[in-house]
């Protein structure tokens, strides 16, 4: 909407007809129109966005910037931090290789069962994540064969790390593919046979020609990934059996808080959750403000 | 370099690209494969360059079996219908990635590799674009760039995709002669495809005229001309 009113005219209606004020291309609409649609626009972005996000930087700092560092100093919500960390650098890393291999396949092969392959790869988008966690801790809790396994084996998977690096990885899995697929399909294979053809081998191709032509691609799914693997709350909810301290991560810390009626440990940890996201936010925008053209192929799809 | 085909077909999935062709290309000639979209010419070249693989038949190379050469063994110069040059490299550094890919044993060193990019700048005359990247020359300039890029690794022939299709008229009759003067130069056996029947005439050593994966007549642009060999090839050089 905002977008509509910005872009310059086009030229070529610039030129005539009569009856157009100079300025106004066949596609705008009257002004009174304009404004409205704009503030209705605002209002709503206010309401629902600069409004909360500000509300949480306030009541982390209602007593004070002294009592919010505080509360951060606590061990419970020490752990969250270190936990959600943790769980981010291997479920981000791990979803970037797997979103490669799965956009390369899909984007420069064909063969039978690719369209099943793409709608698996959608599947976490369109469960809900508590269902999905559900699934794991019937799949790997102690009662399973699977996961009685890894019990007796000392590694339990639910209710403890290895849960919720899968659960985050699941609701995760599908940014860095989304983000690859239509940028590895425009760009084509001629390219990496142009290497093959000056005598590369496969892995140096992929290397040198590859993985250069999708890197900030990559790297921008890499960041949505990140960002939703922190915040993640539904299945970590249900397969972490949030254990205080053990298996608690930031967002699940902030809701114990909050129904504990600690705000201000609850808004602060909600307020570095934020500003965590906040950055990722700034590092995306600066990506597409460099890198526009390279990521609106991508852009279009979403 | 001789290249023998025999009998060589190609199907992709239930469609034929290729009928089982055979045709003989002598050392050093400069080939056309001449045909519109959909006879095989472009399957035909791929093929010999080792990018498709034929359902059956052989492919020789001065008497030997190629057929099931990789990629990479073959040395074949490629040059791609939109010149495939690697966007986010310099001229420089395209031209040179052959050369750098090779195994450490047989990779020139760093300032041989220098001297090699400058003299294929040269031959191309354009010399001081080194510097530049892809996004940055002309739709020609391009075009032979890749031709050196695919020259820097002393390929055994020189194959070319529609090498002219992306260029306008005037900058294509220039580069017709690039490609004659190169190929004198280099004494490489060279094929490109080409659906323009005039570009294959006026620079062709030897013409084959493809239609619907069959080859309809091979022959000296003279001949073709002259004595047509089926009622395709008169009616697609009148064209």
């Amino acid at each position: 909407m905002v977008d509509l009113v910005l872009s310059p005219a086009d030229p070529s209606r610039l030129a005539k007809p009569a009856r157009r004020p100079a300025g106004r291309s066949v596609t705008s609409e009257p002004v009174w129109l304009r404004i409205t649609l704009i503030c209705l626009s605002l209002a709503l972005l206010t309401v629902l966005l600069f409004a909360p996000l500000l509300a949480v930087f306030a009541q982390a700092l209602q007593e004070g910037i002294g009592s919010a560092l505080e509360s951060l100093a606590d061990p419970d919500a020490h752990s969250a931090i270190r936990l959600t960390l943790i769980t981010a650098a291997f479920a981000v890393p791990l979803n970037a290789v797997f979103g490669l291999a799965a956009a390369w396949a899909i984007a420069k092969f064909d063969f039978r069962g690719k369209a099943f392959l793409i709608t698996l790869i959608d599947l976490p988008f369109s469960v809900s994540p508590v269902v999905a966690g559900l699934c794991f801790v019937l799949l790997f809790g102690a009662n399973s064969g699977i996961g009685g396994w890894f019990v007796a084996n000392g590694i339990p998977i639910v209710f403890a790390v290895p849960g919720i690096v899968l659960a985050t990885m699941f609701v995760t899995f599908p940014f860095v593919a989304r983000e690859l697929i239509p940028i590895m399909e425009e760009q084509g294979r001629a390219e990496e046979e142009a290497a093959l053809t000056l005598g590369a081998s496969g892995w140096r191709m992929f290397r040198t020609v590859t993985l250069p032509n999708v890197r900030w691609a990559l790297l921008y799914g890499v960041l949505l990934c990140n960002a939703r693997a922190m915040g993640e709350f539904g299945a970590v909810a249900v397969v972490s059996g949030r254990i205080r301290g053990e298996t608690t991560t930031m967002p699940l810390m902030i809701e114990m808080f909050y129904n504990e009626y600690m705000p201000v440990a609850a808004f602060t940890l909600a307020a570095l959750l934020a500003l965590l996201g906040l950055v990722t936010l700034a590092a995306k925008s600066l990506l597409e403000w460099r890198h526009g053209g390279e990521l609106a192929a991508a852009a279009r799809r979403h | 370099m001789h290249i023998e085909v025999e009998e060589l077909a190609k199907e992709f999935g239930a469609t034929t690209a290729l009928l089982p062709v055979s045709v003989s290309i002598p050392s050093g000639a400069l080939i056309a494969l001449l045909g519109p979209s959909g006879s095989g010419k472009t399957t035909l070249l791929r093929i010999l360059g080792g990018l498709e693989f034929p359902t059956s038949g052989r492919v020789l190379f001065d008497g030997q079996d190629a057929t099931g050469l990789s990629v990479q063994e073959r040395r074949a110069g490629f040059v791609f219908q939109h010149y495939a040059l690697f966007k986010h490299m310099t001229v420089f550094e395209n031209i040179a990635y052959g050369l750098r890919a090779r195994p450490k044993s047989s990779r020139p060193t760093a300032p041989e590799i220098d001297r090699r990019v400058n003299k294929l700048l040269g031959l191309i005359q354009l010399p001081d674009i080194g510097g530049r990247y892809p996004a940055q020359l002309s739709g020609g300039q391009r075009q032979r760039v890749a031709l050196a890029r695919a020259l820097a690794i002393e390929p055994r022939m020189l194959l070319l995709d529609e090498p002219f299709g992306a260029l306008d008229a005037r900058v294509r009759k220039e580069l017709r002669t690039g490609l004659r003067e190169i190929h004198d130069q280099t004494g490489l056996t060279t094929i490109f495809v080409t659906h323009d029947q005039d570009e294959a005439m006026e620079l062709a050593d030897l013409v084959v005229v493809m239609s619907m994966g069959r080859i309809e007549q091979v022959g000296t642009p003279k001949e073709i001309r002259g004595r047509p060999a089926t009622r395709f090839v008169a009616e697609f050089i009148d064209a």
